[in-house]
């Protein structure tokens, strides 16, 4: 139990975070693209592009909530040995992760205000299957349209409305990783 | 190299830039404040480039830094190689082979690509800062979309010049949303800023802010129906290169009023040189 929590972090923090930001940023500025997401090894439920996510974003400067089976002692005692990330509810949260359904409802994270938008919440879902195909997706960071299978579409069409308040959300299935930010239309 | 940690800020640090990245890139042209830090220079050299480079860069990364469009003056050389120290990566003068550019105050002429990050040095990101200089103000002017002031701004210089005369750091509206500055880059360079496959981040040392423009963003430079916006340029060819479409800088030559028109750009005025390429001066 104790091994399982000191392992499964990045062997080499520095250059592991900054190759897995280039696809975090990669995902984020096109909407719609799946990149593969490696190098963490995060205790179950937890998958690995999930893992190494966290493991690049947070640190104990990032209130966290787990959603639902996520939030278990196991996964608890993983993120608080490598990241240190504060655990709170979901009106305090700068991160949400878990199953879309656990997540849920979208109106208690942080949507930002109209004089600082960036304050609001990245909610990181955890997906059974992610494929490029699906809802539409236009907007900045697509040339004509992409594709994404989306839980919901009622849901990102009213985050979308909020724009430039609203929810930023990372997709991640096993080791790859989607983003689909507020600025995105989706039909 | 093992002096320092990888890209020279700690790993915390570029977590917080990080955030504010994927933040900048979520609310494309909206300014996120950032905890911007002390860096080995002073500001006004690129601070906020330099720690959006920090925060970007691979060692598997070509890098090329360009000021004012050269390779070669003392600010180039000096981050380039602060970054071959401190992240050991490869740096490169060619625009073709980069794959993050960072720059003072132009956009390469040879058009960027996909997988390519266009990081810009800003000094002051806000475009209303110097029509209302207190910083809640213009907060609140961005959160409720008034951006009458800036169509004053420009309205006066027609009246003054007849013409916009902004030539530099020419406002533009980034999909319909907020107005940006796109850092003093000659307005020559806006028609580039929309549209574009590469990212493009903007990072402002001393203000402490960070925004982005995702690729194919829809980027629109301010202007009037009867007063339009027109990207402007010496009305010249390249003296070395003899090109026709590029950027270019004038020098003066000597001091009886020579002067000549030579690009900005030097890697495309080598490039084409190379190339076969000669204007009048040309050796």
């Amino acid at each position: 139990m104790q091994a399982d929590i000191l392992t499964g972090g990045f062997a080499d923090p520095a250059h592991q975070s900054a190759q897995a930001f280039r696809h975090v940023m990669e995902a984020m500025a096109r909407p719609g693209t799946i990149h593969a997401l490696a190098g963490a090894v995060p205790p179950a439920p937890l998958s690995p592009a999930a893992g190494a996510l966290l493991l690049m974003l947070c640190d104990t400067e990032t209130p966290l909530y787990l959603a639902g089976e996520l939030d278990c002692e196991a996964v608890r005692a993983w993120i608080a040995f490598h990241t240190g990330a504060p655990l709170v509810a979901p009106g305090q949260a700068l991160f949400a992760i878990g199953t879309w359904n656990a997540l849920m409802p979208l109106s208690a994270y942080p949507i930002g205000t109209s004089d600082y938008p960036d304050r609001a919440a990245t909610l990181i879902v955890e997906c059974h299957h992610l494929t490029a195909s699906g809802a539409t997706l236009t907007g900045p960071g697509i040339e004509k349209t992409a594709s994404l299978s989306l839980p919901d579409l009622r849901a990102f069409q009213d985050n979308h409305a909020q724009f430039p308040l609203g929810l930023d959300f990372f997709f991640t299935c096993g080791d790859r990783l989607a983003a689909l930010p507020r600025s995105t239309e989706v039909r | 190299m093992t002096d320092y940690n990888f890209a020279y800020l700690d790993e915390q640090t570029k977590r917080m830039i990080r955030r504010a990245i994927l933040k900048g890139l979520a609310i494309p042209g909206y300014q996120v404040p950032f905890a911007s830090r002390e860096m080995p220079m002073p500001y006004g050299w690129g601070t906020g480039g330099v720690q959006v480079s920090a925060a970007v860069l691979t060692p598997q990364d070509t890098f090329k830094v360009i000021d004012q469009g050269a390779d070669d003056t003392t600010n180039a050389v000096s981050i380039r190689q602060f970054f071959e120290r401190t992240a050991g990566v490869t740096t490169t003068t060619r625009t073709a082979e980069a794959t993050v550019i960072q720059t003072r105050h132009r956009i390469p002429e040879e058009p960027l690509t996909e997988g390519q990050i266009l990081v810009y040095q800003v000094p002051i990101p806000e475009p209303l800062r110097f029509l209302e200089p207190r910083e809640s103000e213009t907060r609140k002017m961005h959160a409720l979309e008034e951006y009458g002031l800036m169509h004053v701004k420009l309205y006066e210089d027609i009246a003054r010049h007849g013409h916009i005369a902004t030539s530099y750091a020419y406002p533009v509206k980034v999909e319909g949303r907020y107005v940006m500055d796109p850092s003093p880059i000659p307005k020559f360079d806006n028609p580039k800023l929309g549209n574009m496959a590469a990212i493009q981040l903007f990072g402002a040392g001393r203000e402490q802010r960070i925004y982005a423009l995702p690729p194919y963003t829809e980027v629109v430079s301010l202007g009037f129906e009867d007063h339009p916006f027109e990207a402007s340029k010496a009305d010249h060819p390249c003296a070395m290169c003899g090109a026709t479409d590029s950027y270019l800088d004038e020098v003066i030559v000597d001091d009886t009023g020579g002067r000549m028109f030579v690009c900005s750009d030097t890697d495309y005025c080598a490039t084409r040189q190379a190339a076969g390429h000669r204007g009048s001066e040309a050796a």
